[in-house]
């Protein structure tokens, strides 16, 4: 059985299938690439697996469990946890607060508790995990920085920080090298093997910038106008037609233009 | 320290001053209480207009129970605010699918159905004459009826509920709340339970705004639906937003600034409601933030003006 099943799944605005007839199959200890042309349906596959948008249709299996339309912090809860495309962020507080946020799930805290300060030890175990995360994303520098005045780079890496914070078994990256530099994007593809190697996360990997995915996806699968399009290693991607093809004018899809 | 020297302070003027003064404030310490606990509920983003008519809810339940079932001051008080919580559980639950100004707006007709209920059903609340001959109220054989007393029965009641709710705003589940403020879609997928927790503020607002409604009813010996009416709720609003609600201590320096020009206002009697209104405009306009964001502002180092003026122009483009 596969950690995440993605059965017939549908997803309309309206007229518009964004997502349609996807079936996809990830195993424990995959590092999966998704990759499509822009408005391919990426992102909103994303939003249906972790729950922001309520499917149309299909199934959705995590760990043998539905949980196709359920409650987005409760499938977090059961270790299911995305990012977002867009840098999002709590930029009140900074590079700690925000990574300490998002252990919500693991520093449960009563009203009582919050007010007899009994959580004192709880915490303490939690902020250990908070910097232990903050230093394997590299943002130990700016730990105690206003996530609003942070780089683009290390707003990006936060984001990924914080989703760790949750402690996923499936982590779902949407773009998360967008607008990073070479330098930046070459760590962030390290830790993402990483991720798998230290830390036994499985790993789907929505991207634009093809050469992060061929970098490290042994599976990827194209999605086009919300349908599958192909499945395989990268070198079978590669060399397949149809993918050629979608990605029309680019004859070399390895090309930086698109 | 500061908090120490403002305690023994107040417990050594009520003795030096004329009992109407006494009564301002005991009325400022009830206040102090719905102005916090209004802006605790607002720490999720959740802006309603009906803090007022929850406080009397409070006020009726201990109007009603303290009359009716003869239960003891110190009891009532808290009791009042378990009745208003729940009453407050029970309204969040259909307005949990609105936010921003479709909250505001709902929070509003709800607040109004609720003084319908007041006026329209007259067994038990009284229509619009109200609920009186509210028992005195008495603690430990020492009767409240004194103003002095009363004062410091308030002053009580409004320490200790200050303090829990500044212990609440310094704990992770109030980190929470403002997680919600920010982007309650991130904060839903880092795993709070968006639902659960602004019912959760909203019913500790609540709570609280139902102590100060007893507070209230015993203060009055009688009430009806006008002592919870738009004006006050309005007058609530301007606390908490010239004081600011970003910190815990805005609605604190809101609430004790304005009882100072109302109490000195006191011969423009009929101008108030200008004079509010155009200070209410005035700190829209031109301090957002209220009083409490000057502190910081003061303090925040070039960069961070720099970086904030930045982000407010890419607001500014479409897109
Ligand atoms: N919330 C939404 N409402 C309406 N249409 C949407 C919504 N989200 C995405 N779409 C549409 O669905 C299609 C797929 O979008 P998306 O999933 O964002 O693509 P990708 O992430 O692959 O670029 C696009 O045509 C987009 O305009
Ligand atoms: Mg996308």
């Amino acid at each position: 059985m596969a950690l995440l099943e993605v059965r017939n799944l549908s997803k309309n605005f309206g007229g518009l299938a964004a997502v349609s007839e996807f079936d996809l199959d990830v195993e424990e200890g995959e590092i999966r690439g998704i990759i499509g042309p822009n408005g391919a349906g990426k992102t909103t596959l994303f939003n249906v697996i972790s729950g922001t948008l309520r499917p149309s249709g299909g199934s959705i299996n995590f760990e043998g469990q539905s949980i196709a339309g359920k409650r987005p912090s409760a499938i977090a809860a059961m270790g299911a946890v995305r990012t977002f495309q867009r840098t999002a962020l709590f930029e009140d507080f900074d590079t700690m607060g925000n990574v300490s946020i998002a252990r919500h799930l693991h520093a449960k805290e009563t009203i009582f508790g919050a007010i007899l300060g009994t959580a004192r030890k709880m915490e303490l175990a939690n902020e250990r995990r908070a910097e232990e995360i903050i230093e394997f994303i590299g943002l130990g520098e700016v730990k105690h920085e206003l996530a609003i005045n942070l780089s683009h780079g290390h707003q990006r890496a936060l984001n990924v920080a914080m989703a760790l914070a949750a402690e996923p078994r499936l982590l779902m990256l949407d773009e998360p090298v967008a607008g990073m530099n070479p330098g930046e994007t070459a760590v962030m593809t390290d830790i993402i093997r990483n991720l798998r190697k230290d830390w036994g996360i499985t790993v789907i990997l929505v991207e634009h910038d093809m050469r992060t995915v061929m970098d490290v996806c042994e599976q990827i699968t194209v999605i086009n106008f919300g349908r599958k399009l192909a499945e395989g290693t990268p070198d079978e991607i590669v060399s397949n037609d149809d993918v050629i093809e979608a990605y029309l004018g680019s004859e070399d899809i390895l090309g930086e233009d698109f | 320290m500061a908090v120490i020297t403002v305690l023994a302070v107040l417990c050594v003027i009520p003795f030096h001053m004329g009992l109407s003064r006494v009564d301002t404030a005991t009325v400022f310490f009830i206040s102090v209480i719905l102005a916090v606990s209004y802006r605790l509920i607002t720490t999720t983003g959740d802006w309603g207009f009906a803090h007022i008519i929850f406080q009397g809810v409070g006020a009726y339940a201990a109007a009603l129970l303290g009359k009716h079932a003869g239960i003891p001051f110190i009891v009532m008080v808290p009791l009042a605010g378990l009745v208003t919580a729940l009453v407050g559980a029970i309204v969040m639950y259909p307005m949990l699918r609105t936010k921003g100004f479709g909250f505001f707006i709902t929070s509003f007709a709800f607040g109004e159905l609720i003084r319908m209920i007041w006026v329209k059903v007259k067994d038990p609340f009284g229509g619009v004459g109200g609920i009186i001959n509210i028992p005195m109220p008495e603690l430990f054989g020492l009767k409240l009826f004194s103003l002095v007393n009363y004062y410091f029965a308030c002053m009580v009641f409004m320490v200790v509920s200050v303090f829990i709710m500044w212990r609440i705003d310094r704990s992770r589940i109030a980190n929470a709340w403002k997680a919600i403020h920010t982007d309650d879609m991130l904060a839903e997928c880092m795993g709070v339970n968006v639902a659960r927790y602004r019912t959760l503020a909203f019913t500790v607002g609540c709570f609280f705004a139902g102590i100060a409604g007893a507070l209230v009813a015993y203060r009055l010996g009688s009430i009806d639906p006008h002592n919870f009416n738009i004006n006050e709720m309005v007058y609530l609003v301007i606390w908490v937003v010239i004081g600011g609600a970003a910190t815990f201590w805005g609605p604190l320096i809101g609430v004790t600034l304005l009882t100072v020009v109302f109490e000195l206002s006191r011969e423009l009697e009929e101008w108030r409601p200008m004079m509010f209104g155009g200070i209410l405009i005035m700190f829209l306009i031109f301090l957002p933030g209220g009083i409490e964001s000057l502190l910081p502002a003061l303090r925040r180092p070039p960069s961070e003006h720099y970086a904030r003026f930045r982000k407010w122009l890419t607001t500014l483009r479409p897109g």
